[in-house]
């Protein structure tokens, strides 16, 4: 049995990297693969401890499990929409570079 | 009690309804009739009214008591009950007989008059008008004789001051010769404004009534009368004296009576001498009840009535208008009547009321006749009408002269009212002036002596004018030619001088008809306890008041035809009296200057009052300072307040601050939204971590 401790780690790494990507890449696909990358950061913590509750206290309520597939649910529905909202950019801008979206400044 | 079988109470609203029928008539289909049509509408109209008026003294005969004929409801708020109700009872009937009766005969002679005076007037188109108006003012006049109560009596009132009106400003635009002018619109509302200040006594009385005695029917009125106290009493009849002194021409009043001269000379003799003008004498008559109650205002009314006698003779004697010095003649009888009937003397007041509507209708119709023969012998004179320099006024006396030969049968006409007004013997108006010299010497004296000149006066007037129209040599071309007029206007002539002789009848001394009739509805009057040659009684008549007034009379001719008769005077002379009485004749001849004190007091008073409101307070004060000064100045002050220290200063300066402030604040936010999504992401990663941070290590 792998200590949980393993999974946060891998987990909180994931979730480092997602946000450093999302913070520094300036192409719209990679900063949406970076927030993927953190959702499943986010999902892998779920699991992680989904399965930690039902050894400690031997029960079978996969809340954790469902919860993912809950959050894979929603990212696919929103990689959709940003997709389709990337590709409505490209067409008018030419670019999916988040730099030259600003637009909307005050 | 009005539907008993026998009796015709019940048809006494007809006595109303008829002339208005009558006027109806006229004004829808009149003027396709033509003129004769409309006169014999409008003359049958009255007519009938007297058929009425006739049943009336027919049932009142069997039932003398009268009734009261509810037609319809009027007035019913709180304690106020005022409804439409004839009354009959004979000194209602005495009234409708009068007014219909000489009323019938003047539309007859109207129907003649009104056919000449419309052509010499040159507009033949009034003459329709004029018996629509006519018509009207019977059916006002029977509203005022047969009304059960003040105000419906006040309807009549103000009806027939309303026809009075009309017909005195009938050739509204020219005056009296026909000359354009305002001069007869202005004697219109002359008279009517005199009789507002009258009618203005009458509704104070009458509001008075209703304030003390909760009514103001006449035999409520009466029942409680007499439980009133004196004041009340007092000026009750005060009030309703100033209401007869406007209708009935008294002082201080009387002044609008000889403008009225300008209506065509059948309202003079209807309206303004027979009827209208009687109606003060009917509502003290009818008011008997609450004069008897008081002996001041008895002493009041006699007084005003005996001094308006005296005085209104004096200025007939220096008038030189054949139709002013009748006019002044009407103020001065009236005089009598009011006198008469102030002492409590009703009876006698009454009779004369009835024998002076005879007679003087009678010479107000014969000198519309004379004027009328003197337009004709006008016109057939050499010059064209409309083209002669000079202006002629038929109804002046020193144009006149010899008329007696022109015109017989006016002249008959005209003597015998001059003999009946001048009350001699058999005639009617020496058996009623009789009647009220006789119960003034017994109640008043010096009514009585006032009353006795006035009757000397009567007599020297009357001779002057006889004189001066009739005898002699004419003075105008026009009274040379004159002529005699057509019988539909002598017959009614005629017939008034048939009634001016035959009218003492009505009340003779022993016999007193009159008074037996009237005794039904007046109440009974104590006798006055007299002694000496007072109360020597020949049946009723005292042979030395009768004996002095005839002597008066008497004399009184004789010197008038001293002065006018024997030497008539000729053209361009002055009248042989302003030689003897000097000033005292000026004074007479001027009206004793009377309407220019009035014109001096009031009138000119009351343009200064107006033109002060006008210039004064309604420009300089209202517009100039009011509106201009305060209401415009104060609005622009305020306004300029209120834009520049409170608007901009205070409300415009919060709000700057106020957008300043935001607009500061949101320079510094915009900062914030620098369009780099990275950016954004960084700021809720550093968000998170911050609360986030917070949250695990507090």
């Amino acid at each position: 049995m792998i200590p949980v401790n393993y999974y946060l780690a891998l987990a909180a790494i994931l979730f480092t990297m997602g946000a450093m990507g999302v913070l520094m890449r300036r192409n719209s696909l990679v900063i949406f693969m970076s927030i993927e990358l953190m959702l499943n950061a986010a999902n892998l913590t779920f699991v992680a401890f989904a399965r930690m509750y039902s050894t400690v206290n031997a029960t079978s309520v996969y809340n954790g499990q469902i919860f993912v597939f809950f959050v894979m649910t929603v990212a696919a529905a929103e990689v959709a929409v940003g997709l389709a909202l990337i590709v409505a950019i490209f067409r008018s801008k030419q670019s999916i570079d988040v730099d030259q979206m600003n637009i909307l400044k005050g | 009690m009005e539907n008993t079988p026998g009796l015709f109470f019940s048809l006494v609203p007809w006595i109303v309804y008829l002339p208005v029928i009558g006027l109806l008539l006229n004004l829808t289909i009149g003027s396709r009739l033509g003129e004769k049509g409309v006169g014999i509408i409008a003359a049958c109209a009255s007519g009938l009214a007297f058929g009425v008026a006739l049943l009336q003294v027919y049932s009142l005969n069997i039932s003398p008591e009268g009734a009261a004929v509810f037609v319809a409801n009027w007035i019913h708020i709180d304690k106020l009950n005022v409804d439409w109700t004839f009354r009959v009872d004979t000194l209602s009937a005495t009234m409708m007989m009068v007014v219909s009766g000489v009323g019938t005969l003047i539309h007859i002679y109207a129907i003649g008059y009104m056919h000449e005076d419309v052509r010499f007037k040159n507009d033949v188109g009034r003459y329709r008008r004029f018996f629509v108006f006519l018509n009207l003012f019977i059916a006002a006049m029977m509203v005022l004789v047969t009304g059960n109560s003040y105000m419906m009596l006040f309807v009549g009132w103000e009806g027939v001051g309303l026809c009075s009106f009309l017909l005195i400003g009938f050739w509204y635009d020219m005056d009296t010769l026909g000359r354009p002018s305002f001069a007869n619109s202005n004697a219109a509302k002359k008279a009517f404004i005199t009789n507002r200040v009258g009618d203005f006594g009458f509704l104070l009385a009458a509001f008075m009534m209703f304030w003390q005695f909760d009514t103001t029917d006449f035999n409520n009125v009466f029942a409680a009368v007499g439980a009133a106290e004196p004041w009340v009493i007092i000026w009750i009849t005060v009030f309703l004296l100033v209401g007869v002194a406007g209708k009935s021409a008294q002082i201080p009043l009387y002044i609008w009576l000889p403008d009225a001269m300008a209506g065509p000379t059948p309202v003079s003799a209807l309206i303004h001498a027979a009827t209208m003008v009687t109606a003060g004498v009917y509502l003290v008559t009818r008011s008997a009840p609450i004069y008897m109650l008081s002996h001041d205002a008895q002493y009041i009314v006699a007084t005003v009535g005996a001094v308006t006698a005296l005085f209104a003779a004096t200025i007939a004697v220096g008038q030189y208008d054949i139709k002013k010095v009748l006019a002044y003649s009407t103020i001065s009888q009236l005089g009598f009547m009011v006198a008469a009937v102030g002492m409590g003397a009703y009876v006698a007041g009454m009779f004369h009321l009835i024998t002076h509507a005879f007679f003087k209708a009678l010479l107000f119709l014969s000198a519309g006749s004379i004027i009328l023969g003197m337009e004709r012998g006008h016109h057939h004179l050499p010059h064209g009408h409309g083209d002669h320099g000079e202006v002629f006024d038929p109804g002046d006396m020193r144009n006149m002269g010899g008329l007696s030969k022109q015109m017989p049968v006016t002249f008959w006409v005209y003597m015998i009212g001059t003999i009946a007004l001048a009350g001699l013997f058999p005639l009617a108006g020496f058996w009623s002036k009789d009647e009220i010299l006789l119960d003034a010497a017994k109640k008043f004296p010096h009514v009585y002596i006032l009353l006795t000149l006035a009757a000397f006066l009567t007599a020297f007037y009357m001779g002057r004018q006889i004189w001066m129209v009739f005898f002699g040599k004419p003075r105008h071309e026009a009274a040379a030619h004159a002529k005699e007029s057509p019988n539909v206007m002598t017959i009614p002539l005629m017939v008034l001088a048939g009634l001016s002789v035959l009218g003492g009848a009505l009340n003779l001394p022993g016999v007193h008809t009159l008074g037996a009739w009237l005794e039904h509805t007046l109440p009974l009057l104590p006798e006055e306890e007299v002694t000496g040659w007072l109360a020597v009684s020949w049946g009723g008549l005292n042979p030395y008041v009768a004996l002095l007034s005839t002597i008066f009379a008497v004399l009184a001719i004789y010197i008038s035809w001293l002065l006018y008769g024997r030497k008539p005077i000729v053209s361009g002379q002055p009248d042989p009296l302003k030689k003897m009485l000097g000033p005292l004749f000026t004074g007479m001849e001027n009206k004793w200057f009377i309407d220019e004190a009035y014109r001096f007091v009031f009138v000119e008073r009351y343009v200064d009052l107006a033109r002060f409101l006008a210039q004064k307070v309604d420009w300089d004060f209202w517009h100039e300072w009011f509106h201009n000064m305060v209401i415009a100045r104060g609005f622009v002050g305020l306004t300029r307040f209120l834009a520049d220290p409170v608007d901009l200063g205070i409300v415009n300066n919060v709000s700057k601050v106020l957008a300043d402030a935001v607009q500061a604040s949101a320079n510094s936010l915009r900062k914030l939204q620098n369009g780099f999504v990275r950016s954004y992401a960084l700021s809720v990663l550093l968000g998170v971590v911050a609360i986030l941070g917070y949250l695990l290590l507090k």
